[in-house]
Parts: structure tokens; C-alpha cells; sequence
């Protein structure tokens, strides 16, 4: 009992020193330029946490995560833009939509397991970037979306720079709250029992495709509002932002972090948003470095940074003693 | 209380059960023996719902169970402790007993749950001992344990157990065995899949023979294991001597 007492303050400590160092970094941070990678970050993070539940708990790949993120994204854009509905209802809509085009692929793909559920999910999202690019009258096809309006609450206008960022990282850390929840309970134990063993959980009595399907719903959610925050962020959006390679990246993101963890999300989306920036002096060689980076990590580090540099820092401390 | 009736399994064009009849009493411990692919796994994943490609009939306490969920399955009151152990691995001892307890948590019996884990772990001391250690870290025969106090939290009324001597040591083997029989006597109805089939006859009230997917013997254990196509099939007579001199 005591055991997992420590493990819930543990979690409530490094809460806070989450919550401390954003709030940290939004006060001191005065370069806009900084503050929109570190918005761009939290966009990826609610990606890489949406998108862990399903793969790095539940075991399920999908590589066509983009599609929820374009949906969320483009839902939005087309309802606030084109029809002028209040953006906050644009998000309900978004995220209720993103959840039931989940819920209609989710019903036959998630009975695919492995490679075929991956392939399932990579045919789906390449449909719905086609969409994006063609139906042009409404998303504005391949030159994109312009014209979406600028988040406002009461007196409070969401325009780059600090105030965007304090909303998507508020965003990002209910999304931890609710992610550790959801982690903490029955349902998590049980996303972790189907990664093990389909059957075995089956034979306890769960009900995986139902639960899978829950997951699926609930990452596509995730998705869908780091969309929004990113049409409302960027105001111009179009399909290559949402398209396979994007849906790459945040698989990317999820294996580097590390499967399974929640700081992998974060840690994840840091560096994959980073890199390219870090890297942009010189470009040609970018894709190169950022392979070679893969390489290493997947090498040195298979399980991912976190837990990576865990198993460092428990060496070194062994060591010590 | 479960009743097969023709029961044939086939994976693709491959039949693995050829026409199977059996029964299990309440109260009974039965004991299915044969060698290795005659059918018994088959046989079990197609009560537990595990395999879909079944034709025949199975009831459980006189409802079919033709096309129920595996779930389902559990909340009707059979619960299996699968062949190769399968406990979830990284998760801890007792979040690997609370995922036993998964069909009983909907029904919002917490005291219930809370009665159940004491009843296990005093069954089980040695999990008591191992509860936050990941199940990954235990030795085959605690796993074994632990498997079988898994299917045991969500209160069963037919405990299905697949092979469990597999891969342990003969000490240990006889330890699950004796907690089978103890789980008999305390009123659970038992159907054990075994190649250990002395092992398993010895323990049994009735036993059924199988032999590729064909119900070839069946009666009371101790005739099977007085039986000479048996003994001379699965009790390996002429190393009876070496072998209890072994295992026991």
C-alpha cells in the first residue's frame, strides 16, 4: 500500500516541477521565436501523449495518426473560417467528429493486429490527406486553408506569442492529468494486459476490441485538439501538414521518447520539433543527421531516451555505492 | 454442468477435434490426457470462446455457449489459467490479480475483490511476498501461481487449466498439483488438460483420453490408470519404477 502512495506522489512532484518549469519558461522566454517552437512542442506533445496510449500502453500502431490532426485541424478551420461558428464550438464539433471517423475506421481496423493494423491505419490516413488535398471547394485543396480566425475568450486574445503558449501547455498538462488517470485505473491496467497478451487478457475477461477501440477514440480525440491549437496557432493550414510523414513523425516520437511513458511523449516531441530547427544551418545534411540520430538512439537506447537515460542514471548511482 | 457434445475444432482446412463428447459434474475434477496435438488445447480454447471455428454444441450449466464472447464467458463462471501461463508480464504481481478480478470490478464489488485477494494470497503466500514485483521477474512456478490465482479472482465456477506442469520442475509440479486437489476440496469443479497424465489421473475423479482429436478412453482415473493401452501409451510402464522413484 505504501508503495503505491509513493508512486502517486511521485507523480504529484513531478507534476509540479512540469507545471513550474513551464510557467518558468513562459515568463522568461520574451523571444517570440522560442516561444513558437515551444508552443509547436506542446502541439506534438498532445500528439506523441494521445498516440503513446494506443501504442505505447495498448501495443496498437497506427500510422495515421496525421488524419485525426488534420481532421481536428481542418474542422476547425472550415467551421470558424467558412461558416463563422465560434471557434470553441468549432473545437466541440472537431473533437466530436475526429472521435467518431475513429470510432467507423476503429470498428474493423482494430480487429487487424501488427502489421496489418498499421497498414490498415496507413491506407486510412492517406485517404483522409487526399480529401484535404482535393475537395478543394471546401478545404481549399493543395494551396491550403487561409482565413481561420484568431482564438478569443472574454477579453482574452489568443494570438501568438505568450498567451498561446500558457493555453497549449495548460492543454498539454490536463492532457497528462487525464492520460495518468485513464493510466492508473482498470482500464490502464488492461491496456497494458492486451499489449502482453491479446488472449491472455481475453481469457481475464476483457473485452479488447471494445477497449482497443476506446484507446483508438480517445488518441484520435488528443489529436484532434492539437489540430485545433495548430490551425488557431498558425492560421494557415494545408495537407502536407497532416499528410504520411507527419503521421511518421509522431510514431517517431513515441519510439525515441520511449513506448509506454508519459515524460517519452514530452521528451519525444522535444526533440523531434527541435532538431529540424537545430538543424536548419544546414539543410542538406538535416535528413542525414536526423537519421543518424534515429540510428543511435534506436541502437544505444532501444527502449527509448527515458527510459534510456533512466537505466544511465541508476548505473552511475549503483556505481557511487 | 459443462457438457460437449460432437465437438469438432479446425484451423483452416485442418481439423483439429474430430467429434468430441464429454462431461464435467459439479464438483468434479476431471482430468483430459493425450500427447502433444491430440486435440486438448483445442478442445479448451473452444470452451473459453478463445477459438471461433467450432462445430458441435458446448453448454455451461445448460445455456450454449456457441458464439459468446470470451468475456462473457468469464462473467458466466469459467475462467481458464491459459497453456504457457500467459500472465501479463509487466505488470505487477497484484496488478496481474486485479486483471483477474477485471469482470468482477464492473459489478462495483470492491469488498468483494478486497475478500478475494486475501483468500488467493493466503492460498498463495509467496505472492504476498512478490505483490509489487513485476510478474516478468518470477520463477516459472510462482507464474504458475500466479495464474492460477488470476482465474481464481474472478470467482469461477469451472476452472479450465491448460497444461500447467508445463516447463517445471517435478517438485514443483507436484506442489500445483496438490493445489488443485485442495482447490477441488474446497468445492470448485476442475477440468485439467495434462500430458502429465499420471500426475493428472492420480488427482482426477474422471478422466477422458485423447488421441489426435479422437476421444479413444474415458472412466474413472483410477481404472485409466490401471488401464494397459495407458499405461503403455502415457504412463511410460516400463519406466513406471524409474520415474515415481523421480518424481515423487
Amino acid at each position: 500500500m505504501s508503495d503505491k502512495l509513493s508512486a502517486r506522489s511521485r507523480a504529484r512532484i513531478e507534476n509540479s516541477i512540469f507545471l513550474a518549469a513551464v510557467i518558468l519558461l513562459g515568463l522568461v522566454t520574451e523571444n517570440t521565436y522560442y516561444l513558437q517552437i515551444m508552443t509547436f512542442i506542446g502541439i506534438n506533445t498532445l500528439l506523441a501523449l494521445g498516440l503513446n496510449m494506443l501504442m505505447g500502453y495498448a501495443g496498437q500502431v497506427s500510422l495515421g495518426h496525421a488524419a485525426f490532426y488534420g481532421i481536428g485541424a481542418y474542422a476547425t478551420a472550415i467551421l470558424s473560417g467558412t461558416y463563422a461558428l465560434s471557434p470553441w464550438l468549432a473545437l466541440i464539433c472537431a473533437v466530436g467528429g475526429a472521435v467518431l471517423v475513429a470510432f467507423i475506421v476503429g470498428l474493423p481496423t482494430l480487429r487487424l493486429s501488427g502489421y496489418y493494423l498499421g497498414m490498415g491505419t496507413l491506407g486510412f490516413g492517406m485517404i483522409v490527406n487526399i480529401l484535404f488535398r482535393e475537395w478543394s471547394s471546401v478545404t481549399g485543396g493543395a494551396s491550403g486553408f487561409v482565413g481561420i480566425p484568431v482564438l478569443e475568450a472574454g477579453p482574452m486574445v489568443f494570438m501568438s506569442g505568450k498567451s498561446y503558449f500558457f493555453l497549449v501547455w495548460a492543454v498539454v498538462l490536463a492532457a497528462i492529468l487525464i492520460c495518468r488517470r485513464i493510466l492508473r485505473s482498470r482500464m490502464g491496467r488492461a491496456l497494458r494486459a492486451i499489449h502482453d497478451g491479446e488472449n491472455a487478457a481475453l481469457a481475464v475477461g476483457v473485452n479488447t476490441h471494445y477497449l482497443k477501440l476506446k484507446v483508438f477514440m480517445f488518441a484520435a480525440a488528443l489529436g484532434a485538439v492539437a489540430g485545433f491549437l495548430y490551425a488557431h496557432f498558425v492560421l494557415f493550414i494545408s495537407p502536407e501538414s497532416f499528410g504520411f510523414m507527419v503521421s511518421v513523425k509522431m510514431v517517431t516520437m513515441v519510439v525515441i521518447g520511449g513506448m509506454a511513458s508519459i515524460w517519452g511523449a514530452l521528451l519525444g516531441a522535444g526533440l523531434l520539433t527541435l532538431l529540424p530547427e537545430v538543424l536548419h544551418g544546414f539543410a542538406e545534411y538535416e535528413m542525414i543527421v536526423f537519421g543518424l540520430v534515429l540510428m543511435l538512439v534506436m541502437i544505444f537506447m532501444p527502449q527509448g531516451l527515458t527510459r534510456g537515460f533512466l537505466d544511465i542514471y541508476h548505473a552511475s548511482r549503483k556505481k557511487r555505492q | 454442468m459443462l457438457r460437449i457434445k460432437n465437438l469438432k475444432c479446425s484451423y483452416g482446412s485442418i481439423t483439429a477435434v474430430h467429434g468430441v463428447s464429454l462431461s464435467v459434474k459439479k464438483g468434479e475434477l476431471i482430468s483430459i490426457i493425450g500427447a502433444n496435438g491430440a486435440g486438448k488445447s483445442s478442445l479448451l480454447l473452444a470452451v473459453c470462446g478463445l477459438m471461433k471455428t467450432w462445430s458441435g454444441e458446448i453448454s455451461f450449466e445448460d445455456n450454449s455457449l456457441r458464439g459468446m464472447s470470451p468475456p462473457s464467458i468469464v462473467r458466466a463462471g469459467i475462467s481458464m489459467v491459459p497453456e504457457g501461463r500467459q500472465i501479463f508480464s509487466p505488470l505487477s504481481v497484484m496488478d496481474n490479480l486485479k486483471m483477474g478480478a477485471y469482470t468482477m470490478y464492473r459489478k462495483r464489488m470492491k469488498a468483494e475483490v478486497e475478500k478475494d485477494f486475501k483468500m488467493v494470497l493466503s492460498m498463495f503466500p509467496i505472492l504476498r511476498e512478490r505483490a509489487d514485483q513485476l510478474a516478468g521477474t518470477l520463477s516459472g512456478g510462482e507464474q504458475q501461481m500466479l495464474a492460477i490465482a488470476r482465474a481464481l479472482m474472478a470467482r469461477p465456477r469451472l476452472l479450465v487449466l491448460d497444461e500447467p506442469s508445463m516447463g517445471l520442475a517435478p517438485k514443483i509440479v507436484d506442489m500445483i498439483f496438490e493445489t488443485i486437489e485442495t482447490l477441488r476440496n474446497q468445492g470448485v469443479t476442475i477440468l485439467l488438460v495434462e500430458q502429465n497424465a499420471r500426475a493428472a489421473l492420480k488427482i482426477a475423479d474422471r478422466g477422458y483420453v485423447l488421441e489426435t482429436g479422437k476421444m479413444v478412453l474415458q472412466g474413472s482415473a483410477d481404472e485409466l490408470l490401471v488401464d494397459d493401452d495407458v499405461k503403455r501409451a502415457y504412463l511410460g510402464q516400463d519406466y513406471g519404477d524409474f520415474y515415481d522413484g523421480r518424481g515423487n
